[in-house]
């Protein structure tokens, strides 16, 4: 049994989303629907003070995701025909579309935005850890295409060398699902559950 | 995506385009299959081909694409990568846009036969003709147009929307046919490009490499963003990177927007007023000169006209050195104090004093610019400030420095099919042909910058607009440059090439179908820290009626009776071997022809480029092309070849009537400075993610996650009431454009910035320029065709705007 695990190095990341259509592209995802997703967090300030002089506070830092693939997922346990399931030997979680009725609790559990239900196909969709590249011994598309080598995938107790389980906002508290997703932060970012730390750009990701 | 159990690629990229997001991988398409009953039986498996090709856009990334291909249709878009890459593997990995090629080369939009205009011009209504046809049309007006007007009459305006080493076979064609109207300079680049032979000379005065950065204690970025300006794996994004990661320099990012390049670590940005960075150098200098700091060894050896002492000996005693400017002995008498540049830059006086007293401690000093910084009025002006900045400290020609200039790229050298030579000598700024259609025949030297002749003899009468957008899109005052392309008395022909249906090429009277590099044979050498050449073969079979550009240029050579001429007998292949045969003579390292094609990417490693390095070693006998053979600070050469120019007002700071001979500020015509109570807001463009200027401009995919936003402060939107996401109306006197609100800190208050490049989308047929609504968001229907100052170039940052909610 292995069980696998993405990286993601934001002190590298620009925020291009390459990662996101290098996706679309090879899992033939059109218009509305992407497995990969970049959110910007911003907060602060950028004014002008009484001498006309711009004053900033303002951080801003980009945040690559697909699915986490949790160890305790929360959209498998809301399901209620199994159909999305976790694979016991690469724990990469993923939806029997022949069994899944689209009813998308799957989707409103899921803390990282990842299952959605396709209207036009009837069922759910998600990022499936690209399971057949890796069986062929290959790495997800989205992280062999990172033009900044942002992204990394492998096995849990590789990819837990390189950062620190699911730890910046906007991601909820790790624990609560326990994210297969290691992190190395950004000077910028802020910690996982920080209410400043909000999702700026909504329409790019939803 | 090996296994497709029931659906053969053919039949799976078809029914993408006609049923949407039904066909998946796997299981998914199964069931999409069995629910729409949409596809044919199961067919056996045909085998999946692999061929290289490269991005050709106008990006100097030209980054490698690898094409999946069953039943000769691209089934998805890889590049050159591997999985365990480490970061310092060299891999020309594609862009966001480059993985979305299958969309474009299967768009709706795409011109697969030749076409004729039935309508009015600018209108886009056309019809299919045969090639034959098309040829004629365009070869028979083309003889009309030299046999009334001259060749002068014959322009090929700027256009950018492939490179490769025979891609551009229209000079070699026109220039064997009498020539064509030449023109100068590139709407990238145009004002830094016509400032710094002044300062620097003609040759040698490229920048550092970012490799070289990685040994610099302090770096200075103005106006540059690394990662959005060339985004692909081996180009400056992946530089950036990687200089962010090694380097121990301090670094800031100056720049009135916190753009992509700064996320993530946002300490780095400095935010100043657009425009003003010439003023920032200044308040600097005062300050540098104040606290000794100035290198004064090196301004004396390497520089004229810092100070008195090496001033031009007609120049003397007339306080028109820099220092002079800047200590207010001179010039506009106004001392260039932190506190003076604070009022202009928007950066606090102290954190002025701050940045100066850093830039005079800290070494090596790494100074770097983008080309935001000088596509302005004052353009010429900012960029040389720039530029003087690193030589005030003496931090030029040295490791861990630059010149100020932006980094330098690594290339292998591919010679490129020969365009022979022009006969005709005029040549006019590439931003203003509109003008020249206008009125070319009152063109001079002294109004509009003609070059190589005192004055244009007639107006431009027949264009060929290969591959660019540049005719509505991406000039400046789209609703002026509509206006003149209308009239068919003034340009009477317009030949238009490209890949998919285009803004500009909606102006065309005759249209030919083109095709991708990657559905050709084709080359091209490029990089930046490292080299890559990259050797394409046809991705798939030649689809509905496209041609190549060399085979459009062979039929019409061929009505002219020179088709061996233009040929020398050889196809576009056999050109590309010979010439790649003859970039191996002189680079021995270069893979053989076949080993190019086979391994499709070839990367080169290289040292660091240093700026000037020889300069600095040994300036005597490696003397700079400047009539000094120094760096010049004060140019007496600008005052000469500009003598007797008409300027207008603004070109030049109220004190003088020549263009400013030092590196000074002068306020921009629509900038900061010069909000009116109708427009107070400045407005500028900058390169957005989702597409490289407007090539990529139609793709859903890369639009629905790169909207095109207005970025404003929340201190300019609450005030009007908009908030994000709201749609919102840009306008000024030179038009209205429509689009969503990004309200965000990134960007200073009192500016707007917005994407340059979105498609234009507007009803042309009113006669008021202000009815023409731009729901496509494009900036250039906010901007100017008046050229700047010296390099009569595209000023296009420089506007001033108001936003109300829609």
């Amino acid at each position: 049994m292995t069980r696998y695990a993405f990286h993601f190095d934001g002190t590298r990341c620009t925020g291009c989303k390459t990662c996101e259509m290098a996706c679309k592209d090879f899992k033939d995802l059109s218009v509305g629907t992407a497995f990969r997703k970049v959110y910007e967090v911003t907060l602060g300030t950028t004014e002008r003070d009484a001498n006309g002089c711009v004053i900033s506070s303002c951080v801003s830092y980009p945040l690559s995701m697909s699915c986490n693939h949790c160890d305790d997922p929360a959209c498998t346990k809301v399901c209620p025909t199994t159909a999305m399931h976790k694979d016991p030997e690469t724990g990469l979680v993923s939806v029997d579309a022949d069994k899944c009725i689209g009813c998308g609790y799957c989707h409103m559990a899921c803390p990282y935005n990842a299952p959605k239900v396709d209207r036009e196909k009837g069922h759910s969709v998600k990022c499936d850890g690209c399971a057949e590249r890796v069986a062929a011994g290959e790495k997800p598309v989205c992280v062999e295409a990172c033009p900044a080598r942002a992204l990394d995938f492998g096995t849990i107790e590789e990819m837990a060398k390189l950062g620190e389980r699911g730890n910046i906002a906007p991601l909820p508290e790790p624990t609560y699902t326990k994210p297969n997703l290691y992190i190395k932060a950004s000077a910028d970012a802020l910690p996982a559950g920080a209410e400043d730390g909000k999702v700026v750009n909504p329409l790019e990701v939803m | 995506m090996q296994d497709m159990p029931s659906m053969n690629r053919r039949t799976f990229v078809k029914s993408t385009g006609a049923l949407g997001a039904l066909a998946a991988v796997g299981g998914a398409a199964a069931t999409g299959a069995n629910l729409f009953g949409a596809t044919e039986p199961a067919l056996a498996e045909s085998e999946e081909k692999i061929t290289w090709g490269h991005c050709a856009i106008n990006c100097p990334g030209r980054c490698s694409l690898k094409f999946h291909v069953k039943d000769d249709e691209v089934v998805w878009v890889d590049t050159c990568t591997s999985k365990d890459a480490g970061f310092d593997d060299p891999q020309p990995r594609a862009c966001l846009r480059g993985r979305t090629y299958r969309r474009w080369m299967n768009h709706p939009d795409r011109i697969n036969y030749p076409m004729k205009r039935v309508g009015k011009r600018g209108e886009g209504k056309f019809e299919r003709i045969s090639w034959d046809e098309a040829i004629d049309l365009a070869a028979t007006k083309l003889k009309e147009v030299i046999e009334k007007y001259g060749n002068e009459a014959v322009y090929l305006p700027y256009a950018t929307g492939v490179s490769a080493t025979t891609a551009r076979p229209f000079n070699r064609l026109l220039n064997m046919l009498g020539g064509s109207l030449n023109r100068y300079g590139d709407y990238s680049t145009a004002q830094i490009t016509a400032i710094t032979p002044y300062m620097y000379g003609s040759k040698n005065n490229g920048g550092s490499s970012f490799k070289n950065a990685e040994d610099a204690k302090l770096i200075l970025m103005f106006g540059t963003s690394p990662t959005e300006t060339r985004q692909g794996g081996l180009t400056t994004h992946y530089d950036w990177v990687q200089l962010r990661e090694k380097t121990g320099a301090k670094i800031y990012v100056i720049d009135p927007r916190m753009n992509d390049s700064i996320m993530g670590h946002s300490d780095q940005w400095l935010p100043i007023n657009p425009g003003t960075d010439a003023a920032l150098v200044a308040g600097i200098a005062h300050y540098l000169i104040q606290h000794d700091m100035c290198d004064m060894d090196f301004l004396h050896t390497y520089c004229v006209g810092f100070d008195e002492q090496t001033m031009p000996e007609a120049y003397q005693g007339k306080n028109m050195s820099y220092f002079d400017y800047v200590m207010g002995m001179g010039y506009d008498k106004v001392e260039k104090t932190p506190a003076w540049a604070a009022k202009v830059t928007g950066i606090p006086e102290k954190k002025i004093e701050e940045l100066a007293e850093e830039i005079g401690t800290t070494k090596p000093l790494f100074v770097c610019q983008g080309w935001g910084p000088q596509r302005r009025s004052n353009g010429e002006w900012t960029s040389w400030s720039i530029m003087a900045l690193p030589c005030l400290v003496g931090q030029v020609g040295l490791a861990g420095t630059n010149n100020g200039c932006r980094e330098a790229r690594n290339s292998p050298t591919l010679q490129s099919l020969p365009a022979g030579t022009n006969p005709v000598k005029a040549s006019i700024s590439c931003f203003v042909w509109t003008d020249a259609i206008k009125h070319g025949a009152d063109m001079t030297a002294k109004n509009w910058g003609v070059k190589y002749v005192d004055k244009l003899n007639t107006g431009i009468k027949y264009m060929i607009n290969y591959a660019g957008n540049c005719l509505t899109n991406q000039h400046g005052d789209i609703n002026y440059a509509h206006d003149i392309l209308v009239d068919e008395s003034l340009c009477e022909f317009i030949l238009g090439i490209d890949i998919v249906m285009t803004d500009s090429l909606k102006y065309s009277d005759v249209i030919l179908p083109d095709m991708f590099r990657f559905e050709q044979n084709s080359q091209i050498a490029t990089g930046s820290n490292w080299g890559y050449v990259i050797t394409g073969t046809p991705a798939t079979s030649v689809k509905y009626e496209r041609k190549t550009c060399y085979e459009m240029c062979e039929l019409i050579a061929d009505k002219f009776g020179i088709k061996d001429k233009f040929t020398e007998g050889k196809t576009e292949l056999e050109w590309m071997k010979e010439l790649y045969e003859k970039s191996r003579e002189k680079d021995e390292e270069l893979p053989t022809w076949d080993e190019a094609v086979k391994m499709g990417v070839y990367t080169r490693e290289y040292a660091p480029t240093i700026s000037m390095k020889k300069f600095r070693d040994d300036p005597a006998a490696n003397a700079l092309t400047t009539p000094s053979g120094k760096i010049e600070i004060f140019s007496e050469k600008l005052l000469k070849d500009t003598e007797g120019w008409e300027l207008t007002d603004g070109d030049t700071l109220a004190c003088l009537n020549t263009l400013p001979p030092i590196p000074a500020y002068v306020p921009e015509w629509d900038g900061v400075e010069t909000t009116t109570d109708e427009y107070p807001l400045a407005l500028g463009g900058f390169h957005y993610r989702g597409r490289l200027h407007s090539s990529w401009g139609g793709i859903e995919e890369l639009k629905e996650v790169n909207p095109q936003e207005a970025w404003i402060n929340p201190a300019d939107a609450e005030p009007r009431g908009i908030k994000q996401g709201d749609t919102v109306q840009v306008k000024n006197e030179f038009g209205t454009i429509e689009l969503l609100a990004k309200v965000t800190p990134r960007v200073i208050p009192g500016m707007v910035a917005i994407s340059q490049g979105a498609w234009h989308n507007a009803d042309m047929s009113s006669s008021d320029p202000k009815a023409r609504l731009d729901k496509g968001g494009c900036i250039n229907t906010l901007t100017t065709h008046r050229p700047s100052p010296l390099a009569k170039g595209n000023p296009q940052h420089s506007n001033i705007c108001e936003v109300v909610k829609a």
